[in-house]
């Protein structure tokens, strides 16, 4: 079984997030990691891998310090990596990025592909979705548990309030939630390793059955008017109380001022 | 075909077991207020198998218009047939602006859609205008910006940019929108609406998958969106015991518990009364942060709540810089005290 799982490098939120003094947002203190749901997709395969036997490819788009994020996924146990970079793939919206990974997919072979929800970064959940939708092939969005039964894959999918037991035939295009798994960590060997692993990289011209209208900035049809960071809202007051007693008439007499109680 | 040709603003309105979701109603009390400037009417579209009866309640909030696709390969969301719907849809019909629910089936439905009819797509909208693109014309290309554009700004990176996004060159221009952000309108009894039924014909292909089992949650909670006052626990409420006490508080207010994504993780809560952006965005008129320490994720699906009421005994946790009153303590002690104070209180009126 052949199977590929798209990463992706985003700057890490949860380590907390950095703000300049004027309340936007500190990106150059911000580290940069692999995202959360691309690397739970990425532990799935490995457990798929473990359990039936399997080839796993990664690949990313990005610029070429993405290859950090492919390295630490050869070292996870990824067995090959590509890395599609080029100057006229920058700025792409949901649209173009679905279509340049694509392009660079149809040069593979495959059984599965996985990519996580969604990045943490542009938070759409839309680039998994594009990618099969370019490729003609059955999509799975929020997958809580992933199974292989033959040729087929048997999937839960998560909703608000249920989930579904899905099965597709393959190949089929799965997108992975964060809670799916706990990622394993880098073996020592598999960072050896990695190091001296070879990464594929692929520009424009080795993208398959793609035009260039569709690629980059240009080929975004979304286009942005405005982008600005959020100026948080102020905090208000912060008290310390001396007693449980005088907190809560603290609180209480705010709640009779806006007139909740 | 010219982009003027292209006319309308239409709402997916998802339904779930043949009951509409609240999501539905919000787009339509949007799409009402986008409709205004443009001269044009809303248009629903209604999916499934059995829903055609569910056309007035979409009339009721505000559809002019509701085209139904009644087919049994509807009966449960699937991508493909749903997908197969809508696209059709829009190809038949060539709407000026589509609107989906961002919820977990309108964020599958809405790319794969997207994709297939080539136009763009903005994620998880949170405010939705009509507008000029460029916003401001370019000196000397005065001609080349676009008057009557759907403006869609949304958070990204957890809440912390905000950007507004337009689709000038492609129709239609599509949105997802976030649940509990739009208002609905007052529901108007007794309106109609022009029903239109329309059936592209579904043939199973690879892409159908089939759906083998469906495993609801056994939950008879309220829906959090919905409530005027959330008491919200997190890790530092300590145990699932210790939310006996914000249960307490939750009932002399009328209101009802939430929580931070720390205490589904532990299995505290369910999911569905998870708070952030990762769960449900509230903006409920009190929302009260207890042992919450305010991770950007949670802040990004409660900073809209009137009033912020934070009680956490660590005085740097990142919740008192979005709450409007902040309390540094114990909350094992105060919470008790604040709901026999709020009872004496309101005995006392």
């Amino acid at each position: 079984m052949k199977i590929i799982v798209c990463i992706k490098q985003v700057p890490d939120t949860k380590g907390g997030v950095k703000f300049n003094p004027d309340g936007t947002l500190d990106r150059a203190a911000m580290l940069a990691i692999m995202n959360p749901d691309d690397k739970a997709g990425l532990e799935a395969a490995l457990r798929l891998k473990d359990q039936y036997g399997a080839e796993v490819t990664v690949i990313t788009m990005g610029l070429p310090k993405a290859t950090d994020v492919l390295r630490e996924a050869l070292a996870m146990g990824a067995d090959k990596a590509v890395l599609v970079t080029d100057r006229v793939l920058g700025g792409a919206d949901t649209w173009a990025t679905s279509t340049t990974l694509a392009g660079a997919i149809r040069n593979l072979e495959y059984d599965l592909i996985i990519t996580g929800r969604q990045a943490i970064d542009g938070d759409t959940a839309q680039v998994g979705p594009q990618i099969a939708e370019h490729l003609q092939l059955p999509v799975i969005s929020y997958a809580q548990d992933i199974k292989i039964d033959g040729d087929k894959v048997v999937v839960q999918r998560q909703y608000d309030d249920r989930y579904h037991v899905l099965e597709s035939q393959m190949p089929c295009l799965v997108t992975a939630l964060a809670e799916l798994n706990e990622p394993r960590y880098m073996t020592p060997g598999g960072i050896f390793d990695a190091c001296k692993a070879e990464i594929t990289t692929w520009g424009r011209a080795d993208l398959k059955d793609v035009e260039d209208c569709n690629l980059g900035l240009a080929g975004s049809p979304t286009k942005i008017a405005k982008a600005s960071d959020k100026v948080r809202k102020g905090a208000g007051v912060k008290v310390t109380p001396d007693s449980p007693e005088e907190a809560a008439a603290y609180i209480v007499e705010k709640l009779q001022e806006k007139h909740v109680i | 075909m010219s982009l003027e040709q292209y006319k309308g603003v239409y709402v997916f309105a998802q339904q779930v077991d043949n009951e509409i979701s609240g999501i539905a109603f919000e787009l339509l009390g949007k799409a009402k207020e986008l409709a205004a400037p443009l001269n044009t009417d809303v248009t629903a579209v209604l999916l499934g198998s059995g829903v055609k009866d569910l056309a007035d309640q979409l009339a009721e909030y505000g559809a002019d218009k509701v085209i139904v696709v009644d087919d049994p390969e509807l009966k449960d969301y699937r991508t493909e047939p749903y997908a197969h719907a809508l696209a059709s849809v829009i190809n038949e019909y060539k709407p000026d602006i589509m609107l989906v629910g961002a919820t977990a089936i309108g964020r599958d439905l809405g790319p794969t859609v997207s994709a297939r009819v080539a136009t763009g797509l903005t994620a998880a909208c949170t405010v939705l205008e009509i507008g000029d693109f460029p916003l401001v014309a370019i000196p000397g290309k005065e001609d080349e910006q676009k008057h009557n554009q759907l403006l869609m700004t949304r958070p990204a990176f957890g809440g912390n940019t905000i950007a507004t996004i337009a689709c000038p060159n492609t129709r239609p221009q599509m949105a997802t929108v976030r649940p509990g952000v739009m208002q609905k309108i007052e529901p108007i009894k007794g309106a109609k609406a022009n029903v239109i039924e329309f059936n592209p014909g579904f043939t199973p292909n690879n892409r159908y998958v089939t759906i083998k089992e469906v495993v609801k949650a056994v939950s008879d909670t309220v829906d959090i969106m919905d409530a005027k006052i959330l008491v919200s626990g997190g890790r530092g409420v300590g145990s699932p015991e210790n939310f006996a006490m914000l249960e307490e508080l939750a009932a002399v207010l009328g209101g009802t518990v939430s929580c931070s994504r720390a205490v589904v993780d532990s299995c505290w809560k369910p999911r569905d009364l998870q708070v952030g952006q990762t769960g449900k965005t509230v903006r409920p008129n009190v929302y009260f942060a207890i042992g919450i320490s305010g991770a950007i994720q949670h802040v990004a699906g409660m900073e809209e709540s009137d009033i912020i009421v934070a009680i956490n005994k660590d005085e740097d946790a990142p919740i008192f810089d979005v709450a409007d009153y902040g309390i540094v303590g114990d909350l094992n002690k105060i919470v008790p005290q604040l709901t026999a104070d709020i009872k004496a209180a309101m005995a006392n009126k």
